[in-house]
């Protein structure tokens, strides 16, 4: 099977045809608005990031902007300065650069932000030119790479979006794509069947070891993750365990091996399943997927979400029969409640596996239409400073 | 959406079903583990999403679904038994706060 994409000078295949516009500190977040707002074609990327952050944090920030930059998604990028601040835009220029991508900088504080968004608009405006003469092409679907992510769950997700979503990605690996899935949190209890799926016993130590940082974090920082998850609605909503909840969400990745596990930022090498170690918010998550170099995230939902991402379309997909009455305007399949076994399994696999390859080609999900989605995190560990 | 199944067997290996609607106690439930047809009179009401027992669990015996252990039973289970956090503890590091076995 194949789909329509756009190709890239680095061998990597868009499914958007976007330039971005990324902030490469909060403080210069408005001009880049700005400059979303004002030129068509191009895609924001914002956050909270980048300044009076420890040294480690920093290179985080860093590191995903460069691989955000670098999303097959991206045409070209223009990056928003301020001029003083943390992180490392050379760093993140030349690595864009290295892709084959044009890039290119304004920054704030050289004449101010009126001056940096006249040159902006002017910048963008000549980029959104060249990317729209790149004519999209026929592309094997062992190119596709899709992220896969669950939230707003309820009892169904375990049931019926997680499996059906699950069985996407085998179908996807199976044809030699690339799936990639995380929410490290959701793996506590469920963590020895994802390290049996390892491809090596150092692939199998890195998934134990990020559990493990992980839950020491958490309860670092006073708390034990375990106390309040399964929540009191999850509970009220069937769930018994921790493991149980585990046991749902991991199945959202499909039975594959998994080839290795990469860091939040990271940008994803090689073919195959690969996990990114990450916390299974929604805003910080995706990011981590596009950083990775996802084209489509598949979001299984059981209450349902809004969520979409600026430059990389987010599919949603539920098992609850009232959440996709209720909200029309946000998800777009519904499969069913008996999706997670058998046949049933393998036709709702296959049926959003066709909706996977008509969005790469340009079908637009409920949440690109809305617009929904230019608020999107970037995860840190440390303190504020 | 009427569904054909009133509750749903995940795994053959599962000693654990999972109401796909809320079940009366005392009614009977067909299901279909794995190609294995089974019939469960369920003891207790179940609500829609939660737990009924398969089979006689012993007491400390696992409780499986997905066909993975997700705790361990605190008093001896009989078949068709709601299976909640009233007779399951998580095996995995718990405070102990909540009864969760460390």
């Amino acid at each position: 099977m194949s789909f329509l994409g756009y190709p890239r000078p680095d061998g990597s295949v868009g499914v958007r045809n976007y330039i971005g516009v990324i902030s490469t500190v909060s403080c210069a977040n408005d001009v880049a608005h700005w400059i979303a707002q004002q030129i068509k074609g191009t895609a924001p990327f914002l956050h909270q990031a980048g300044c009076g952050q420890l040294r480690s944090d920093l290179e985080i920030v860093t590191r995903t902007l460069a691989s955000v930059g670098q999303n097959p998604n991206l045409a070209g990028v223009l990056l928003v300065s301020l001029g003083c601040e943390g992180t490392d835009v050379d760093r993140i220029e030349q690595e864009i650069a290295a892709t084959g991508r044009p890039v290119k900088k304004v920054v704030i504080q050289k004449a101010g932000a009126t001056v940096a968004l006249n040159e902006g608009l002017l910048i963008a405006q000549a980029l959104v030119s060249e990317a729209s003469q790149i004519r999209p092409q026929e592309f094997d679907d062992s190119q596709l790479v899709v992220g896969v992510k669950c939230g707003g769950s309820d009892t169904t997700s375990g049931l019926a979006s997680n499996p059906a979503v699950g069985a996407v990605c085998d179908i996807v690996l199976d044809n030699g794509g690339t799936c990639i899935f995380g929410e490290t949190t959701e793996f506590l209890g469920a963590e020895h069947i994802l390290a049996r799926r390892a491809v090596s016993k150092s692939v199998a130590d890195k998934i134990l070891k990020i559990v493990d940082a992980m839950e020491k974090r958490a309860i670092a920082c006073g708390g034990d993750m375990r106390g309040g998850n399964p929540s009191a609605g999850n509970i009220a909503g069937g769930l018994t365990t921790i493991e149980e909840k585990s046991l749902g969400a991991i199945v959202k990745g499909g039975t594959r091996p998994i080839q290795n596990v990469y860091e939040y930022g990271e940008r994803i090498q090689g073919k195959g399943l690969f996990i990114v170690d990450s916390p299974g918010r929604e805003p910080e998550f995706l990011t981590a997927l596009a950083a990775a170099g996802a084209q489509v995230a598949l979001f299984s939902t059981g209450l349902g979400v809004p969520q979409g991402f600026p430059f990389m379309p987010v599919i949603k997909v539920t098992g609850n029969p009232v959440t996709f009455q209720r909200l029309p305007d946000h998800i777009d399949m519904l499969v069913e409640m008996t999706a997670g076994k058998g046949s049933g399994l393998k036709a709702s696999g296959e049926r959003i596996y066709q909706e996977v390859l008509a969005v790469a080609s340009g079908k637009q999900t409920k949440a690109e239409i809305l617009g929904y989605g230019n608020f999107p995190g970037l995860y840190t560990f440390g303190p504020i400073i | 959406m009427e569904l054909k199944e009133k509750a749903i067997v995940l795994n053959e290996k599962d000693n654990v079903a999972t109401a796909l609607a809320d079940l009366e106690a005392g009614s009977t439930v067909e299901l279909d583990a794995d190609g294995k047809l089974l019939t469960v009179k369920v003891t207790e009401r179940i609500p829609f999403g939660h737990k009924f027992s398969l089979t006689h669990i012993e007491q400390g015996g696992p409780v499986i679904k997905y066909g993975e252990v997700i705790g361990r039973a605190t008093t001896a289970i009989n078949a068709g038994d709601y299976v909640h956090v009233h007779n399951v503890v998580s095996t995995r590091g718990s405070t102990g706060a909540e009864g969760g076995a460390e």
